[in-house]
């Protein structure tokens, strides 16, 4: 008996090459008009990374001081202070001199919620959409294309049209204000996922699979220890595009989430937004919170950033 | 095990395939009940409840048309949809079109992926990041960006406070956030233009400002089209964005509709009526792509 994994993984790479991409290098020499594009583009980067670098700026100032109307580059009357607010480390009355509202903010466990409901979200969706995708591509049986092709139409209905009934339903399910009502409705598929994926799957060459068969490996085996992974690569990107949507998602954790118990982040950081002194904003504080909120995101593109870069185009338009 | 039997019917040259109903239906068991629940049962129940009223508390009762009687005569409706109109129209005006110019820069300068990866970084963040770093960065008294204003020489601008700034605004906010992904989009495209077509160009003799506009553009269509069904599909939903920054304000400027829906539902319990404004919105978009997509040809390609 041979074991199917021991197969030669040849990845015929079915996805649609980008193209050429090895455009001659003509013009090396700098003309004026590679010179003003070249101006263009630090431009466009400058425009793109300026304000990420104003939100650490102003993050690691002192809030009384940003009142003081400073333009400084640098941050004026440096302090963590609003990094201690966002965790909580200062007491009521520190924040409330160093110009926040001086109510204790659940960072750590909107953290904790936000990474609980992107991991059930894009492990689920993942994981059953690939499922689905190889009984479309691979199984035989009975009405495959016309489920499918109903699975399809689902494309055609935005998510944003659900959101008010699956919010009735996950009421009535009992569900509401808990980290599984906010991850539910997306946690078994998306007809983009299964449809990526089928695709792929069909362009997977059948005769690795067909010879495991041969030597008698059932289909469950053979999705499991032999298609899976030959599709590493796209499984992997589709699962960080999804734990970045559902980390980013906003509108319907905001419809489902009342306490601290199930806010994630993007709402968490509403609400410190709405706690907004008397006196004004706490525009140090908000801005550590706004930082500590991107930051995972923005650690998991530097660490994929090549794959998801690639993604664009040919994964086709999400 | 499974082993193929050999063919029974001969029918077939090769053994009879296997029937995998059994192992299909637990495959696509779990795929199937997300999709039936939380997908077509929503809908169909979304429509439905458009034809009644329904507060969360009492059981829907069915009132007809009642809400899309209510709906055109519903001045803050008209007024939301023609403030997303105008969002729209902006939104996807300085995003294409500077995502079209940073895609062509980019094509000629470098392929880095490194600078690709520098460009898509705000696409990474949250709305709602993007939407606290233009409040802050914007801000009247204290922002940055009424520093740079008055050190040009103009007065200081109430980006997010006056009525006609709104909705430019929260164009330019999601530009900012998506110009980068749809630049990337098109770049992707580029490269599926063989660069003999650009050689004969020049051949002829033709200028970069015109091959660019009779031969590059021309070519993308098709990308260019799919992308803004996509783009502006997603710019008729906009909420996030106004939720954290103007909450519909000043008074209804930036009241879009999928704001005005979630007001309409979880500020005044008025379920019924938010859900004809739903089916509202779904058909306005279904219309769009429609639309767009018979006028853009997206199917077809010039390649050929």
């Amino acid at each position: 008996m041979t074991d199917p994994t021991a197969a030669p993984t040849t990845d015929p790479q079915p996805v649609p090459a980008s193209g050429p991409t090895d455009e001659p290098a003509r013009r090396r020499r700098l003309s004026p008009g590679r010179a003003l594009a070249w101006l263009f583009m630090i431009l466009v980067i400058l425009a793109t990374l300026f304000p990420f670098y104003w939100m650490l700026r102003t993050a690691l100032s002192s809030n009384n001081a940003l009142y003081s109307g400073s333009t400084d580059l640098l941050p004026v009357g440096f302090s963590t202070g609003g990094f201690e607010r966002v965790f909580g480390s200062q007491t009521g009355e520190e924040a409330i001199a160093a110009g926040g509202s001086g109510a204790s903010i659940p960072f750590w466990r909107y953290l904790f919620n936000s990474v609980v409901v992107a991991t059930l979200v894009t492990a689920g969706q993942t994981f059953f959409s690939a499922m689905a995708a190889y009984a479309f591509a691979r199984l035989r049986w009975r009405h495959r294309e016309k489920v499918f092709a109903f699975f399809l139409a689902g494309l055609m209905i935005p998510a944003i049209f659900t959101f008010l009934p699956n919010f009735v339903l996950i009421k009535q399910l009992g569900l509401i204000d808990t980290l599984l009502g906010v991850a539910l409705p997306t946690m078994f598929m998306t007809p983009f996922a299964v449809f990526f994926l089928r695709q792929f799957f069909l362009g997977l060459s059948r005769e690795v699979e067909e010879a495991a068969l041969v030597d008698g490996a059932s289909k469950v085996r053979v999705f499991f220890q032999l298609v899976l992974p030959m599709s590493v690569a796209p499984v992997t990107t589709l699962a960080i595009l999804t734990y970045m949507t559902a980390w980013n998602d906003y509108f319907w954790p905001l419809m489902v989430s009342y306490t601290d118990a199930s806010r994630v982040l993007t709402v968490g950081l509403g609400v410190f937004k709405s706690q907004a002194p008397q006196t004004g904003p706490d525009w140090a504080g908000l801005m550590a919170a706004t930082l500590v909120a991107a930051l995972p995101m923005l650690l998991l593109f530097g660490v994929f950033a090549k794959r998801i870069v690639n993604s664009i185009g040919f994964s086709g338009i999400k | 095990m499974s082993s193929p039997s050999p063919a029974r019917t001969g029918s077939t040259p090769r053994p009879a395939p296997p029937d995998d109903t059994k192992l299909a239906l637990l495959f696509i068991a779990p795929a199937a009940l997300g999709f039936l629940v939380f997908l077509v049962w929503p809908t169909v129940r979304g429509i439905y409840l458009s034809f009644t009223r329904f507060n969360l508390l009492r059981p829907a009762e069915f009132v007809g048309v009642d809400n899309y009687t209510r709906m055109f005569a519903d001045p803050v409706f008209w007024n939301a949809l023609w403030v997303t109109l105008q969002y729209v129209v902006l939104n996807i005006g300085f995003q294409t079109i500077l995502a079209l110019v940073i895609a062509v820069m980019m094509q000629r300068l470098t392929q880095s992926t490194w600078l690709r990866g520098l460009i898509l970084t705000p696409y990474l963040v949250s709305n709602v990041v993007a939407a606290m770093l233009f409040l802050w960065i914007l801000d009247y008294q204290l922002g940055f960006g009424q520093v740079v204003l008055e050190s040009i020489g103009l007065e200081r601008i109430p980006f997010l406070g006056s009525a006609d700034w709104a909705i430019p605004t929260i164009a330019f906010i999601n530009t900012w956030r998506h110009v980068g992904y749809t630049a990337l989009l098109i770049f992707a495209g580029l490269q599926t233009i063989p660069e003999t077509v650009y050689e004969a160009a020049r051949m002829d003799g033709s200028s970069e400002v015109s091959t660019f506009l009779r031969i590059t553009v021309p070519l993308l269509r098709p990308i260019l089209a799919l992308g803004l069904i996509i783009t502006v599909v997603g710019s008729f939903q906009v909420f996030d964005t106004v939720a954290v920054a103007t909450q519909g304000g000043p008074v209804n400027a930036t009241r879009v509709l999928q704001f005005y829906i979630y007001d309409l539902a979880f500020g005044r319990f008025q379920f019924g009526y938010a859900s004809a404004l739903s089916v509202a919105l779904l058909l306005v978009l279904m219309a769009v792509t429609f639309v767009q997509y018979r006028l853009t040809r997206a199917d077809s390609t010039d390649l050929d």
